[in-house]
């Protein structure tokens, strides 16, 4: 973990590193709802610093992905990393997945700060509170030092006026900037993004845009799920193209968008301009 | 109107209400401990433990508060020999413990389906952000869903305990002195029944509105969250 912190204060300053680690590692992942095969063997990396943009189609597989990797979701089979350390899995007497220890899983957790669509911040606790609570519950950190780090990632995030708002109180855009704040203060090693601006008015998608901007250019691993098309282009250093479970398109940016191998993908993108 | 016959039995009516209120306190409050790990035992997908819980919610949504109060109370005294080796029949032969025990459990039934309703309802987007925050288990329970599921189920636990209050008025048949008590009491040896029940449910009334007060002063400190002021 040491190595991920100085890899990750190298990034910050710019300074380009020859073997970046993984930062999560993907192999052969496969998921099934029943008799509907979600995933068909996925396998991905993302280096430490890289920014990773999921694109695809509704159904066709990204967020079941991302949700895989914090297990929200439990793959049917297939191995996840974060750094060296396997998330051990095991099957029950039916033959569903499970953790073979759910300390592990939680632990693995608090190194994935989440962002989901509709926010999910927990609406009975202020903005403050929804942004303290794991570090305090989970982490074990003192009460003054969370709240001194929760202050410092509200006004990252652009709303330390509204720490002791209740989330009702709030705009969506807001709204999900305080999950990111969630997110960042358990100084996770890897943010997970779920479509963070689709249930957002378009007015405010810009405002949460521009806080994961930051957070991308300060070296931060980042993986997206998005329809922010110019999210993607221009901020990710891969883009990576689902298509029925599978992954159709991988690369660059500059790859995906000018010339993709993929026929499907180019039809995706080709319904977005 | 026997005005006079009302001022002369005040003291002893306070002094039922006394016993009402202590009675229906201890009942809340017992059934309140009793009810949040009745909900949790209830949603619980181990059915080893759900339908046992159910069992017993069961049975007492389904008979009459009455019928439970005289089955502990009178149905106890077969049982005498059996609760004297067990050392429990210096409770079972009060009439004030078997009114407890029978109101408690009578609470805790009805809270429990109440409290069941308000985990069920805790979004489960919220219940998912704390699990990717790491939380699971007991910590999950204790720091998310039971104080959202309370906050969601307030104002029908509200219902339920002014439902006690009233409901405790049954305890005066097994012989104990609460404000139903004491009007009976008098108002048998005076025949002054209208004006003794008339004040009698003048007292409940005042007690049920206190209570609806302070239940509602909770309620507004509990959900502040759904106060919507920009």
């Amino acid at each position: 973990m040491a190595s991920f912190r100085f890899l990750y204060f190298l990034q910050k300053y710019g300074i380009q590193t020859m073997n970046r680690k993984n930062a999560v590692t993907i192999q052969d992942l496969h998921k099934n709802f029943g008799s509907l095969e979600v995933l068909k063997g996925i396998s991905l990396e993302a280096k430490v610093g890289d920014v990773i943009s999921l694109i695809g189609s509704s159904g066709s597989g990204k967020s079941t992905l991302l949700r895989c990797i914090n297990l929200l979701e439990m793959p049917t089979s297939g191995k996840i990393y974060l750094g060296d350390e396997l998330i051990k899995l095991k099957k029950n007497r039916r033959g569903e997945t499970i953790p073979e220890s759910q300390k592990q899983v939680d632990r693995i957790r608090t190194k994935l700060g989440m962002v989901f669509q509709h926010f999910n911040l927990w609406s009975h606790m202020t903005v403050l509170d929804n942004v303290t609570e794991a570090p305090v519950h989970v982490q074990k950190v003192s009460r003054a030092e969370a709240k001194e780090k929760a202050m410092a990632y509200l006004e990252k995030v652009g709303i330390a006026d509204r720490s002791h708002y209740y989330p009702s109180q709030l705009s969506g855009g807001q709204q999900q900037r305080a999950a990111i704040a969630r997110a960042l203060a358990m100084e996770p090693v890897v943010l997970l993004f779920d479509e963070p601006t689709s249930a957002l008015d378009p007015e405010l998608v810009g405002e949460v845009l521009r806080v994961m901007v930051d957070l991308a250019k300060e070296g931060r691993t980042m993986i997206v799920v998005t329809h922010e098309m110019a999210f993607a282009r221009d901020v990710s250093s891969s883009v990576v193209f689902l298509d029925k479970g599978i992954i159709e398109e991988q690369g660059s940016p500059q790859k995906v968008f000018t010339a993709p191998d993929s026929e499907r993908c180019n039809r995706f993108l080709s319904s977005f301009i | 109107m026997d005005f006079q016959i009302i001022i002369e039995s005040i003291p002893r009516l306070l002094d039922g209400t006394l016993v009402t209120l202590q009675i229906t306190a201890l009942s809340i409050l017992l059934g309140f401990c009793l009810a949040i790990p009745l909900a949790l035992m209830r949603v619980s997908k181990n059915r080893l433990i759900s339908v046992p819980t159910y069992g017993f919610i069961f049975y007492f949504r389904g008979t009459p508060l009455l019928v439970q109060i005289f089955l502990i109370y009178y149905g106890s005294g077969q049982f005498q020999e059996f609760l004297s080796q067990v050392s429990l029949w210096n409770f079972f032969k009060e009439a004030y413990f078997c009114a407890v025990l029978a109101l408690t459990l009578n609470t805790a039934a009805y809270s429990a389906e109440i409290f069941r309703g308000g985990i069920e309802g805790v979004p489960y987007g919220e219940i998912e952000a704390a699990k990717a925050c790491g939380m699971s288990g007991a910590l999950l329970y204790r720091r998310i869903v039971l104080p959202k599921a309370i906050r969601i189920a307030w104002p029908a636990y509200t219902n339920e305990i002014v439902f006690l209050l009233q409901a405790s008025s049954l305890v005066s048949i097994i012989t104990l002195m609460d404000i139903t008590g004491v009007a009976r009491v008098i108002s048998a040896r005076s025949f002054a029944f209208y004006e003794l029940f008339l004040f009698v449910a003048l007292i409940y009334l005042i007690l049920v509105y206190g209570l609806l007060f302070i239940c509602k002063r909770i309620e507004k400190r509990l959900t502040g969250y759904l106060n919507f002021q920009h």
